[in-house]
């Protein structure tokens, strides 16, 4: 079983983020790091706007995640709606 | 921990990097875009010769006919690094967006003139083409160019061409639609007007002196395209049928204002080097110049009528008045 | 910035990401006919990748240019925000010694440099890969790595005000000795072809090696106090995300457009994992001898960042034929060693080293102990106690011998043999009557497959040896010549203040009078 995972600097916006995936993604494991948040979930990862948007109660681009993202693994796959993250074997 | 960092005056032990410096003198602090320009390419003791250019170094000043002593000769006057340039368009790209958004929401371009709808179809969706081959035109001139203050701001100005064929690519989506790019796509690959500029535009693309290549695209085609068609013909339009198309264009044309600028001043220094620059520069510049109004004609033609004669005179005119000012004879 | 709206009152489809990124990209090029296409894109075939259908490309992350300026720009006016406070605040006096500043010394010189070819490698990729998805990717990426090279530049240039070692990057670069490691790295990417430079630069360090530098290198100048540097670190590796993506793609597409590919593919995979992490090798000593405070050890890093997460990527790219590189196994095996034996050179060699170095306190070696109970205690602490033990006699151990360079990675012969941490390790090539001395069965292999590029490197050794290396005042025939010091001058030192070891250094004493400043009101001295 392979993990894929996704970092964000430690901020407002990016803890709205990781509350919406762990609510979307229950077997996520949080890592607060100094400055940085990783999240690490087994085979794949679903980032939904909606959620986020829920969690910041405001709208919310995915694309807006580039400002706040460290690092990521995985293939992805995006949509107006979803960000998914997953490795393929 | 408080700390009143009032009481702490620390005096710097220099001011610049060495290379910043031996420019500017020691005891002046460096801009930011001195800092983020000057000499950061490298340019000694390069390990391999590059397999897909072996008679070359990775980065080699003789890739161009033109010779500066100093290639750091170059400035750009509007100081852009990386942090500049985005965040000055950026500014460029909210007045766009909300300028879109005014002509979408309102329905404007359906209300729009079908015949002007019809002209600013067929000219401005093809040239998203002509910006294509612009951007990777200025990608070549930062990859084989010599040295940072001239590599750095062709691949902003690559990036701006994919923004403007881009936006072109929307204004044929909003007053037309999916359709309309195809349109224009077999326009510009078949239709006999189209066909010197697109030949005028394969030929740059095999140039391999990035200084000529400069001239060619940077110079003398959009120097004459765009007053063509950003002030020609965008007149000609909105005195049919009113500044909706306009509005969409405003990018295009406050663009090519301030990049002139760079423009202008890039070849006016390497002008300037020696006379040996200036006469090769001139060349360059009226061979392009005739080839690009030539290739223009056709469409202005089309697009302008019988006013096209009198435009490209015009575009002509001040075309060779910027080439003097740059120090260039043609 | 999207071009639908739900409010207009024409009856137009809205267009997803996708479809919308699709129109915005891939119908803007065309098959050019009054040039053949060969001459507009010379360099596509002849390193034998074969591409029958480029539409087949899947654009990773899909930011069109206004969407790109856009969040670009917020992320460049929060960096220089932070940048600017913390200069205007003395920020550097909250760092938890001056010491950390000596891991920046080696980043400005060592990674920016790279940052900068990173840019132009992917202008020139950006222009001659034939597909245009791959291209618009490319060339968003080179401008992403101008960002990185300036932002680092203009982070650390209030450093350079402050402290010794960063005046000379760019002079440095192009000559130091082991600055010839991370420059002939990239100098070897940027002279393949396009598609071994996405693999290389793409694929091999953005994918699998960059994450060990920017997450746990920069999570750890946050834990040190280094605000500048946390931002431009975490700024920079938001970037990186969609570079690890277009890595990912590039092998991907290469793979599925013809079986022929996966020799090739494989062959780079190989050369490229192992070139990528003997640079490294740096990175290893930065995180667990050069930062006072430390957030993550080497092997703890290489444990998350490489073989969990390389071994996820391999694992999922074996449904094409790709196997982990050669010398994986190898990697992980030398994670007990590495940082611990690059550090020890770097002492040696501290006259040499435009940094301070210094030996490991009590305490960090009771954390090495911790982190590498099966290595450090046996093999590395009795050096660094005679070492100690030679600063307190004053008799600090200096070695004066030029070392024997590696012929590809440029890194001086200090590794171990595989299962023998107690013998370095020798290989050697014969090529044209000559020989050929590599540090691993790795590089020699690298070497063995391009004989003819490898036997080009400027190998700054035996350049000095040459006599290549003196500034134009050195008299090598008058009776005091005294070329090592010769040597140093041409690199661009500061003598005496740059490479000398921490203990007595400017910056020890600037750190420790400006603090003082901080908290007393006496003046300071100097």
């Amino acid at each position: 079983m392979s993990t894929v995972f996704i970092a964000f600097q430690t901020n407002e916006t990016s803890r709205g983020i990781v509350e919406a995936i762990e609510e979307d993604n229950p077997t996520a494991v949080v890592q607060e790091q100094p400055a940085m948040v990783k999240v690490d979930v087994p085979d794949s990862m679903t980032i939904r706007r909606s959620t986020i948007e829920e969690k910041l109660g405001r709208r919310f681009d995915l694309q807006e995640m580039h400002v706040h993202l460290i690092t990521l693994s995985g293939h992805i796959d995006e949509s107006d709606d979803e960000f998914n993250l997953s490795w393929k074997q | 921990m408080q700390i009143d960092l009032r009481t702490v005056s620390i005096k710097p032990i220099r001011q610049t990097f060495t290379h910043v410096a031996d420019r500017i003198g020691p005891d002046k602090a460096a801009s930011r875009y001195q800092e983020g320009v000057l000499n950061v390419q490298a340019d000694a003791n390069f390990h391999y010769r590059p397999t897909w250019d072996p008679d070359h170094e990775i980065f080699d000043a003789s890739r161009s006919k033109v010779q500066m002593a100093d290639w750091y000769a170059f400035k750009d006057p509007r100081q852009y690094y990386y942090a500049t340039y985005t965040i000055a368009r950026a500014r460029m790209q909210e007045t766009t967006e909300a300028d879109f958004e005014f002509v979408e929401k309102r329905g404007l371009a359906d209300t729009f003139n079908a015949a002007a709808t019809r002209k600013a179809l067929d000219l401005l969706v093809p040239l998203r083409h002509v910006a294509w081959a612009a951007n990777m035109n200025n990608s070549s001139i930062c990859a084989y160019g010599y040295g940072t203050a001239i590599t750095a701001p062709c691949m902003f100005h690559a990036m701006d061409q994919l923004g403007i064929a881009q936006y072109l690519t929307r204004v044929g989506l909003l007053l037309g639609d999916v359709s309309s790019l195809d349109d224009a796509k077999q326009a510009w690959l078949t239709e006999p007007q189209w066909q010197p500029l697109r030949r005028y535009v394969e030929d740059t693309l095999v140039l391999t002196d990035p200084v000529e290549l400069y001239v060619a695209q940077n110079m003398a085609l959009d120097g004459l395209l765009y007053p063509l068609v950003y002030e020609k013909f965008d007149a000609m339009l909105t005195a049919e049928a009113g500044p909706t198309v306009s509005m969409l264009l405003r990018f295009q044309s406050d663009w090519f204002a301030e990049t002139s600028r760079w423009v202008d001043s890039t070849v006016k220094t390497a002008a300037a080097e020696s006379a040996a620059n200036a006469e090769l520069l001139s060349g360059w510049a009226a061979a392009w110049r005739d080839r690009a109004v030539e290739a223009l004609a056709p469409l202005m033609d089309m697009a302008l009528g019988a006013e096209a004669p009198a435009a490209l005179a015009d575009a002509v005119s001040a075309f060779d008045t910027r080439a003097a000012k740059c120090g260039l004879a043609i | 910035m999207t071009m639908t709206n739900d409010a207009t009152g024409t009856a137009k489809k809205k267009l997803g990401l996708k479809e919308r990124y699709a129109l915005m990209t891939r119908g803007l090029d065309w098959e050019t006919t009054y040039q053949p296409m060969e001459d507009v894109f010379p360099y596509a075939t002849y390193e034998g990748i074969k591409v029958h259908d480029w539409d087949k490309w899947e654009d990773p992350f899909r930011l069109t240019m206004d969407a790109y300026w856009k969040y670009q720009a917020e992320k460049e006016q929060k960096l220089y925000a932070i940048m600017d406070a913390f200069a205007q605040n003395n920020g550097h006096l909250g760092l938890t010694d001056a010491r950390y500043i000596n891991a920046l010394k080696l980043f400005l010189t060592g990674v920016t440099p790279l940052e900068y070819m990173a840019h132009r490698g992917f202008a020139h990729v950006g222009r001659q890969l034939p597909g245009v998805g791959a291209r618009v990717a490319c060339q968003m990426q080179s401008l992403d790595e101008l960002r990185h090279a300036q932002t680092q530049i203009h982070s650390m240039s209030n450093y350079n005000k402050l402290y010794d070692g960063f005046h000379s990057w760019r002079h440095m670069h192009d000559r130091v000795w082991y600055l010839s490691v991370p420059k002939s790295f990239f100098d070897d990417a940027i002279t393949a072809g396009p598609f071994e430079y996405m693999i290389a630069i793409g694929f091999s360090f953005e994918y699998v090696l960059t994450n060990l530098l920017f997450v746990p290198f920069i999570s750890g100048a946050a834990y040190n106090g280094d605000m500048g540097a946390m931002a431009f670190g975490f700024s920079a590796q938001s970037d990186e995300s969609r570079h690890m993506t277009l890595g990912l793609e590039a092998i991907k597409f290469m793979l599925e457009q013809d079986p022929d590919n996966l020799p090739i593919v494989q062959h780079w995979i190989d050369k490229w994992f192992w070139r990528g992490y003997r640079v490294l090798t740096l990175v290893a000593m930065m995180l667990d001898y050069m930062l006072p405070k430390k957030v993550m050890s080497w092997k703890e890093a290489w444990e998350v960042y490489a073989e969990q997460n390389g071994g996820a990527l391999f694992a999922d790219l074996a449904r094409y034929g790709i196997r982990p590189p050669l010398g994986w196994q190898q990697a992980c095996d030398d994670k007990d060693h590495l940082s611990h034996q690059a550090w020890a050179t770097f002492y040696q060699y501290q006259a040499a080293a435009p940094f301070h170095t210094w030996v490991p306190s009590e305490e960090d070696m009771a954390w090495q102990a911790d982190k590498y109970p099966d290595t450090f205690d046996k093999y590395y602490r009795p050096r660094f106690e005679q070492w100690a033990q030679m600063e307190a006699e004053g008799n600090r151990f200096n070695n004066g011998t030029l070392p024997l360079l590696c012929q590809v990675c440029q890194i001086p012969m200090l590794f171990t043999e595989p299962g023998d941490p107690t013998r370095i390790c020798y290989r050697e090539s014969e090529y044209k009557g000559e020989t050929y001395h590599t540090c691993s069965d790795g590089c020699k292999n690298i070497f063995d497959h391009e004989q003819e590029k490898y036997i080009q490197a400027w190998l700054p050794v035996h350049q000095i040896y040459q006599g290549n290396c003196f500034g134009p005042d050195a008299d090598p025939t008058s009776p005091d010549f005294n070329p090592l010091l010769e040597v140093i001058k041409w690199y661009g030192y500061n003598v005496g203040v740059d490479n000398r070891p921490y203990e007595g250094s400017e910056d020890q004493t600037n750190f420790r009078a400006w603090k003082q400043q901080t908290t007393s009101n006496a003046p300071a001295a100097g």
